[in-house]
């Protein structure tokens, strides 16, 4: 039985395969409307999510399976501390597969050691976001038509974000990703990625607090929220989430091909008014999210859909709904 | 001159940096050892090293991690005892992992709330001894 807790869980062609699944799935949803007919995904949430949660849900719907689970701790039998060992192990008798978000680090972990289902990392505390960074490689190969040889910015909490630490462990296996690193002081990648990642890889990288500098060279410009429940200090969190506002303006640096992306929710990173620039593909992403985890739910389930199967017509798949 | 008679069978642990030898007593919970004779000299001279701790333990063999040893400074040499001879001196390294030796002093981390869950900690950088909490990948930093 197979787990996703990572990133790099999955090899390099393990990952193209996934993203070739998803891509087939964007294109002929309809031929997987029913793949996971009687399957059904528990949605373990012991912290607020909006996005996560509802995109693992539509991917499973979309898949003709069925969800349950809990929007937040305090519905779980959390609230009456009962640890994560004994909980996944009575949702592995309710459910085949679930996905865990969990405000302790590695809390899916310790679920997947005592799980009798796949369990997929849905998010602990400041850790790891694997099916973030899935969604963000899809959206990168699926829009720039690789995941080698181009330039990424990634721009604001880069000490926290943990989307940014997770997608630069899965950029560096690929040749000829150069990264530009844009934060403050206070907000830089930790030295743990910096040295035991990029360094320990190969790859090229470099460190700006400037985004208007940084901006005329991006492939891909990757903003981050600065998240307030990661600081044990507000007057820190107040100083510092302002410091980087993407507006038109700034985007006029950018070339015409390079593309806007965002793990979201924003509060105020990016302005409004950049929504419709067509190089602002934050909500593109979010879309393309629910087919790499519709992937990695098919994948972990070993559930295979006939490529050459032809599709069914709009009505047949229609009445599933 | 102090005198400390040799063992029959057990450990001598030598080679420890002065000063240590009650952490290594703590770490090998040399305490809660039945049947087992431990003495301990601080701070001897040592023609390498200046000054050493020496442990001696009369134990059955087997009886302690001698990886645990190998993580605290593996330039600490054991002499293996039985039938008050050394039958081998061994040879520390890294152990690659560790058990309920060290705790994560992560906040975040599950194993601040999980019940029994033990404390697991991998090897992720020889050189530069570095050990990381299986659950959140916290280095370790209290050595």
């Amino acid at each position: 039985m197979r787990h996703c807790m990572s990133p790099l869980d999955f090899s390099v062609e393990e990952l193209d395969e996934l993203m070739g699944l998803a891509a087939d799935i964007e294109k002929n949803q309809q031929k997987y409307s029913h793949a996971c007919d009687g399957k059904r995904l528990a949605t373990c949430f012991y912290e607020p999510s909006t996005r996560t949660r509802l995109s693992f849900e539509s991917a499973m719907l979309r898949l003709g399976g069925q969800t349950l689970g809990f929007a937040s701790a305090d519905s779980s039998s959390a609230a009456k501390g009962e640890s994560v060992s004994d909980t996944i192990r009575i949702i592995s008798g309710y459910a085949d597969i679930c996905a865990m978000r969990h405000p302790k680090e590695g809390a899916p972990l310790v679920a997947s050691l005592h799980s009798e289902i796949p369990v997929i990392n849905a998010g602990d505390g400041g850790h790891a976001h694997p099916t973030q960074t899935l969604a963000d490689l899809y959206t990168i190969k699926s829009l720039k038509g690789r995941l080698d040889h181009f330039t990424i910015g990634l721009c604001g909490d880069l000490k926290f974000g943990r989307t940014v630490h997770s997608l630069i462990s899965a950029l560096v296996r690929y040749e000829g990703v150069h990264f530009v690193l844009i934060s403050p002081e206070e907000l830089k990648l930790p030295s743990y990625i910096r040295e035991d990642v990029l360094e320990k890889s190969g790859a090229t990288y470099e460190e700006t607090e400037s985004l208007e500098k940084a901006m005329p060279d991006l492939d891909v410009l990757y903003m981050t929220r600065v998240q307030k429940e990661r600081f044990f200090n507000e007057e820190d969190y107040v100083r510092l989430k302002d410091l980087y506002i993407l507006d038109k303006n700034k985007m006029q640096l950018g070339r015409d091909d390079m593309i806007v992306m965002h793990p979201l929710p924003r509060v105020n990173e990016i302005s409004v008014e950049v929504d419709d620039d067509p190089r602002a593909q934050y909500f593109t992403q979010a879309k393309k999210a629910v087919f790499i985890r519709m992937a990695l739910i098919l994948t972990l389930l070993g559930i295979q859909v006939d490529k050459n199967i032809p599709q069914p017509s709009t009505e047949e798949g229609g009445s599933k709904c | 001159m102090l005198n400390i008679s040799g063992i029959h069978e057990g450990y001598v642990l030598d080679h420890i940096k002065a000063g240590m030898s009650m952490k290594i007593y703590d770490y090998l919970k040399l305490g809660e050892l039945k049947d087992a004779t431990v003495a301990m000299i601080m701070n001897a001279k040592s023609k390498k090293m200046g000054h050493k701790d020496i442990i001696k333990i009369e134990c059955p063999l087997g009886s302690i991690d001698l990886d645990i040893i190998g993580y605290i400074d593996h330039n600490i040499t054991v002499d293996v005892i039985k039938n008050d001879t050394i039958i081998s001196k061994e040879k520390l390294s890294l152990p690659k992992m560790l058990k309920n030796v060290i705790r994560c002093k992560n906040p975040r981390c599950i194993t601040s709330i999980e019940q029994e869950l033990d404390q697991v900690f991998v090897l992720t950088d020889e050189k530069n001894e570095v050990y990381r909490c299986k659950y959140c990948e916290e280095a370790y930093s209290g050595k």
